[in-house]
């Protein structure tokens, strides 16, 4: 099981990287949504989060305990990215409004006018 | 004991911002009380401070949760310093920005956010927990994004779109890293992670762990990994631009310290190295940077850089005498950078141009800022008895004692790029003929003037009075050369 | 062009109480199985993100006449609060209390403050996300 996630939080990593090197804006902010999603469900294999077992602290009568951290990181992890996506497209939105473009090569440099 | 009043330099600015959310539309109200919590910042900060010199480091467990299990606050001199600095900092930013941010800014919560802002900053210094140092983080961040924003011109726009990418991505670092270390050794407590890394050796898994979150705190800090920093930092307004530049590099480089003081201080031949060599091309380019533009916002932005590159070669050279270096530095920058900034964006506002060729001769229209520049100028570049002096004085010391003869060379050298790219500001700007007629002179306001002069009076002090730091200062460097401090005091045994 | 979309409002006249009852469901059960102020607070916002999309923002707004921003502030308030009520009674901030206590008609019911810290949150993403969502949609 492991090895499978693994080999999935690779997948969406290039897809990210593809998505976060093209020009286009939108494109840029789901390969941040997509490069968070790999970010989560690494915590999760590396932390033990597939294991089975049950609630630590809520009983002492089962066989194996999971470690509730991983769980918990991710809750956290997950909030920020939303809050930071949301941002990221409302200002993704206003700078179309203000610019005219998505376009990401047009929007290079430092030009104050 | 109960040790609550660690988590006050970051609740009240917590509750503080929360509370003007409330009182948006009163600005009088608004103001009144951001200054007087920020003030309250400031003494119970200095009364953490004075009782660490009493009872060594304190720690507070959030609900009674004995560490490694909970999250908790750790308050040592170093981190105290900094958060004391930060505090007053803000306090003396508040009073520029009651005059030059206007109603617009003042309507659109932009006091709420500068205080979410400093409560990410203050908790990132004291948490001694990774993954809340990564939630503080984020609240620094996420406040920061909204600020540089706010206004909406089309250069914040573009400017913080590349910022906000930037970030995303080092704090997906961050978190890979976290991920990481947690799957390696199983714990995130910082004293905790310091014990397990030295009871199964800082392997090459670890050190390579350990060279990932180099990449984020340097994204963050800006060393080497600077390239985002200028364009972030000219594009907002003044007094948003100077708390960037006083403070949150500054955090990216606490973090830096204390993970490579802290957890992976083992093989310092491999990460202490890179920091070396990523610290002189900071400088380096930093330099090259200062002088190659000519808009006032960029040279103040790459003299940052500098700044870190300087910080971070007292982590490299990584011996008591230079870590007091870099902490006098640290404090000194952070007072001073708010300065710099502080003058630069009122020269804009008085000329309405940010070219120095295009200003001249503004030391006759205003001559008190003026001289508040070449006090600045002189304080970065450590001309005694100014604050940057003493802090160039141990990082020397401290360089030659180890033979980190290059390091000390480029850090000294760089002092006279930050000199030349200054000088040159002086000189075209403030020199030279005139260019304002007296008919358009426009009014330096005294809330611009006076939080300028304040700033300069702290480096005067700090300057003058580091004798009256160095207990504080010496206790700090301390703690971090002999990690077992630290983690007694976190874990008291129980291990 | 005018959208047919009576069977949207027909639904969400009704679906919109399913999902609040739902939300407030979810946000009970948090204490110790799966749920929580987070969940339930994504699960509220969706029903007044369902709300505006099948009434325009003004009908809304005159039937919810809150500021959405004021009310996430509100959250965070009741989050810090709650911790920090620990430190007025001079325990460790953050610390929680819970007691079982007899009510009329619930019987011994456990109450814990911890669902004064997770009401924060459920409003702090009831009114972030509604704000979100506004912003958006405002200036089309």
């Amino acid at each position: 099981m492991e090895t499978l996630i693994t080999v999935l939080v690779g997948l969406l990593v290039t897809v990210a990287v593809y998505l976060l090197l093209s020009r286009n804006l939108i494109r840029v902010i789901l390969g941040t949504a997509v490069l968070s999603h790999a970010a989560h469900l690494l915590l999760m294999t590396m932390g033990n989060g597939l294991k089975k077992g049950s609630a630590p602290l809520l009983g002492e009568n089962a066989n194996s305990y999971v470690d509730a951290l991983p769980q918990a990181l991710i809750l956290t992890a997950i909030v920020i990215s939303f809050a930071v996506t949301a941002f990221l497209l409302v200002l993704a939105y206003r700078t179309y409004k203000k610019t005219g473009t998505d376009d990401l090569h047009a929007l290079r440099g430092f030009n104050d006018e | 004991m109960m040790n609550n009043i660690i988590v006050m330099p970051m609740i009240i600015p917590l509750l503080t911002g929360i509370i003007l959310i409330f009182l948006r539309s009163y600005t009088k109200t608004q103001r009144v009380f951001s200054i007087l919590s920020s003030i309250a910042t400031v003494v119970v900060s200095l009364v953490i401070l004075n009782r660490i010199q009493h009872e060594g480091i304190l720690r507070l467990d959030f609900g009674g949760w004995l560490p490694p299990y909970g999250i908790l606050f750790v308050a040592d001199s170093f981190s105290t310093l900094l958060v004391v600095t930060t505090s007053i900092v803000t306090s003396i930013l508040l009073i520029y920005a009651f005059s030059s941010i206007g109603k617009q800014h003042e309507h659109m919560f932009f006091y709420p956010f500068i205080f979410f802002l400093v409560a990410g900053v203050n908790g990132s210094f004291l948490t001694g927990d990774l993954f809340n140092m990564f939630v503080c983080f984020e609240v620094m961040l996420l406040s920061s994004y909204v600020l540089i924003t706010m206004g909406g011109r089309k250069i914040q726009l573009v400017e913080s779109i590349k910022y906000v990418t930037i970030n995303v991505l080092s704090s997906w670092f961050f978190l890979i890293g976290i991920a990481y270390l947690y799957g390696t050794v199983g714990t995130l407590n910082m004293a905790h992670l310091s014990v397990r890394v030295a009871e199964v050796g800082q392997g090459p898994l670890l050190t390579v762990i350990s060279l990932m979150f180099l990449i984020v705190f340097s994204l963050k800090a800006g060393l080497l990994l600077y390239f985002w920093l200028p364009g972030s930092y000219s594009a907002p307004p003044t007094v948003v631009a100077a708390l960037f530049g006083a403070l949150l590099t500054k955090v990216g480089i606490y973090a830096m310290f204390r993970i490579f003081t802290l957890i992976f201080y083992h093989e310092t031949v491999i990460t202490h190295t890179v920091i070396g060599i990523m610290a002189i091309l900071t400088m380096i380019g930093g330099s090259i940077g200062a002088l190659a533009h000519n808009d006032i916002r960029q040279i103040v932005s790459y003299n940052v850089v500098i700044a870190v590159g300087f910080i971070l070669a007292g982590l490299a050279i990584s011996s008591e005498v230079a870590f007091q270096g870099a902490i006098y530095y640290l404090i000194h920058d952070m007072i001073v950078k708010a300065l710099l900034f502080l003058i630069a964006g009122t020269m804009i506002y008085l000329t309405g141009k940010a070219k120095i060729q295009e200003m001249s001769g503004l030391i006759r229209n205003y001559p008190m800022l003026g001289w508040l520049f070449f006090i600045t100028m002189l304080s970065l570049t450590g001309i005694p008895p100014l604050s940057g002096f003493i802090s160039k004085v141990y990082l020397g010391q401290g360089a030659i004692e180890t033979g980190s003869y290059l390091l000390l060379a480029v850090a000294f050298i760089s002092g006279i790029f930050v000199l030349y790219s200054l000088l040159r500001i002086f000189l075209n700007s403030f020199w030279g003929e005139t260019i304002i007629s007296e008919d358009d002179d426009v009014p330096l306001k005294k809330g611009m003037l006076v939080p300028c002069v304040l700033f300069a009076i702290m480096t005067v002090a700090i300057g003058v009075g580091a004798e009256g730091l160095a207990p504080y200062v010496s206790d700090a460097a301390r703690t971090l050369m002999n990690p077992e401090i630290y983690i007694d005091a976190v874990l008291q045994g129980n291990r | 062009m005018r959208i047919n979309d009576v069977i949207l409002r027909t639904v969400a006249r009704i679906v919109v109480f399913i999902i609040l009852t739902f939300g407030v469901e979810l946000f009970l059960s948090g204490h110790n199985n799966p749920g929580g102020g987070f969940i339930g607070g994504l699960v509220l916002s969706s029903a007044f993100v369902l709300l505006y999309l099948v009434n325009d923002i003004e009908t809304v707004r005159k039937g919810i006449p809150f500021d959405f921003k004021k009310i996430a502030a509100f959250g965070v308030l009741l989050a810090v609060g709650t911790g920090f009520g620990s430190v007025l009674f001079g325990e460790h901030f953050l610390t929680q209390a819970f007691g079982h206590f007899h009510l009329p008609i619930f019987g011994i019911t456990e109450l814990s403050t911890v669902v004064l810290f997770e009401a924060g949150v459920a409003l702090t993403v009831v009114g972030v996300v509604v704000t979100i969502i506004l912003t958006i949609s405002e200036d089309v």
